[in-house]
């Protein structure tokens, strides 16, 4: 378990985080939302011991972060922001550093590294240099050490920036699927990463949480949740499909994105419009080309709740 | 200590996996061996000794030294490995002394490969071979007090360049305080007993003292004291850095 209580961190006149607490319980899979510079870093940062709180304090399984830095470190894996390396080093050579500082030995040792070296597919450039490696490269490189002493712990700060579409559903799914008993806190600015591998999720800004929630509930927060899209082969009815709709007692309002041809249905309170939609379609025998129903939009929540700041 | 172990073997084969070593170790051979012959003039002294060699040693390390120990913190900062270093489960002084002892044993490592002027000198006459090897322990000694003084004061920093002139201009203060013309000028204002204090503070008087052959427990404690508080003092940037 992670336990943050009321940490505080004060950067001259800067208060990068303002009286954090929560609480991450194993099975956990946390994401840590908000804009550059909201604190998520700093936070990530106090946790695994690199920085130290102005106050507050943070144990993580039962340890003190301050007064057992050893045991609350040997607990953890870390990928700090960029996921820095030692670039004149291999990525063989640099994981093998990281087992003997960790004590990982024996036969022990070359099981965990041959584990993660598959895990990640680092097999093909083990023997190049670092600062040769491709971004998506270091950052598996990164993970790779992250990963290697099966930690109770995962820290991951932006665990999937650079990597490509491919690499980045690689490396939720090695995520999710470690997810069962361990905690894992990520941070991202990819939404659809919360939905995809996250089971709650906090949106910080300036240093305050302002959102904790499960990444469903955060979508049922937008204002597009349950709503009801709509596209017409032909165009030019969309206003007379606008107003038939607008008509239906389950809708409250809609809009049309008139570039795209769409017309959006948004719920009356407590109302779910598409079955009334889709019946009123069928009567009217409209020529559809698209008709789905909405489950909620992060970015517009994430936008709402940060108060479109960036501070 | 297995963690220091592990800091100390990756440091030391990176000297080696970068250019550092060779040019280091290329540029200090070609120093050594032109102070002592060029301007020292051993060979044409005509005594089987080994001092004009060991006399210039304080001067280049006073320069190649901090070269060598201006990256030890701030290249870590520099490129945010640090942040990785300091999240494994090592003590902060695991970390320092690791990084401290492959600096050191790679400064021994280049003092040693000028083993063919101790060749040399046997070859050309009969010389006190126990006080070359004092010599060369006092040599190792003080490139170990600049090589402390310059990892401390290299963790205050993400900047090289910064470290390097900090740790030239601290190192020579210490290496000053042993000469004659500054002890004079403290002699005139200051009471005996102060300017003796100052000359014992300073790496010169040591060193000599060794490099005569006299290896005196008081000078190994003295290089061993001022190793250990710089190592000390680097670990409390480490830990205040922490904490900014």
């Amino acid at each position: 378990m992670i336990n943050c209580k009321g940490l505080t961190k004060q950067y001259g006149p800067l208060r990068a985080v303002d009286d954090l607490s929560f609480c991450v319980e194993p099975g956990e899979v946390l994401g840590f939302l908000g804009p550059n510079g909201a604190g998520k870093t700093t936070t990530m940062r106090i946790i695994a011991g690199f920085i130290t709180p102005t106050a507050g304090s943070v144990s993580v399984c039962g340890y003190d972060v301050e007064s057992q830095s050893i045991q609350v470190k040997s607990r953890i894996g870390y990928l700090p922001e960029g996921a820095p390396c030692y670039p004149e080093m291999t990525p063989l050579s640099f994981l093998r550093f990281v087992a003997d500082v960790r004590g990982i030995q024996g036969s022990k040792r070359a099981s965990r590294l041959d584990e993660v070296i598959g895990q990640l597919h680092l097999e093909s450039i083990l023997e190049q240099n670092i600062d040769t490696l491709s971004k998506g490269f270091k950052r598996r490189v990164g993970l790779a050490q992250a990963l290697l002493h099966d930690p109770d712990v995962l820290i991951l700060d932006e665990p999937t920036d650079g990597l490509d579409p491919n690499q980045k559903f690689d490396v939720r799914q090695l995520i999710r699927s470690m997810s069962a008993n361990k905690i894992v806190v990520i941070s991202t600015h990819a939404l659809e990463e919360v939905s995809a591998v996250c089971n709650r999720a906090l949106i910080i800004a300036r240093g305050r949480i302002l959102a904790d929630d499960t990444p469903e509930g955060l979508e049922q927060k937008s204002r597009f949740h349950n709503a009801v899209t709509i596209k017409l082969k032909n165009a030019a009815e969309t206003r007379a499909v606008n107003s038939a709709v607008t008509a239906l007692g389950e809708v409250a309002s809609t809009e049309i994105d008139i570039d795209a041809g769409r017309l959006t249905a948004f719920p009356a309170p407590n109302q779910r419009p598409l079955n009334a939609i889709s019946q009123l379609a069928a009567q009217e025998n409209w020529d559809l080309a698209e008709l789905h129903l909405e489950s909620g939009r992060l970015d517009e929540v994430f936008r709402t709740v940060t108060g479109g700041a960036s501070t | 200590m297995n963690g220091a172990f592990a800091v100390l073997k990756r440091e030391l084969r990176g000297y080696f996996l970068t250019p550092v070593a060779y040019v280091f170790i290329v540029i200090f051979l070609i120093s050594a061996n032109w102070l002592a012959f060029g301007v020292g003039f051993l060979y044409e002294r005509g005594q089987a000794d080994l001092s004009p060699f060991f006399t210039f040693h304080p001067w280049l390390f006073l320069f190649l030294v901090p070269a060598l120990s201006m990256r030890l913190w701030a290249e870590e900062r520099k490129s945010g490995s640090i942040e990785l270093l300091m999240t494994l489960p090592l003590k902060a002084w695991q970390a320092v002394l690791g990084k401290f002892l492959a600096a050191w044993l790679f400064t021994a490592l280049a003092i040693t490969l000028t083993f063919p002027i101790w060749i040399t000198i046997n070859y050309l006459g009969a010389p006190d071979n126990g006080a070359i090897l004092a010599g060369y322990v006092g040599s190792i000694l003080m490139a170990g007090g600049f090589l402390a003084v310059g990892s401390c004061l290299s963790a205050g920093t993400k900047n090289q360049v910064i470290a390097f002139i900090l740790s030239v201009i601290v190192c020579f203060v210490l290496l000053a305080a042993g000469y004659q013309f500054v002890l004079d000028a403290f002699s005139a204002w200051l009471p005996p007993i102060v300017v003796d204090g100052i000359a014992s503070l300073g790496f010169l008087t040591h060193f000599e003292d060794i490099s005569k052959g006299v290896i005196d427990l008081r000078d190994i404690v003295y290089f061993g004291l001022l190793i250990g508080a710089c190592l000390y003092a680097n670990t409390l940037v480490l830990s205040i850095k922490q904490a900014d």
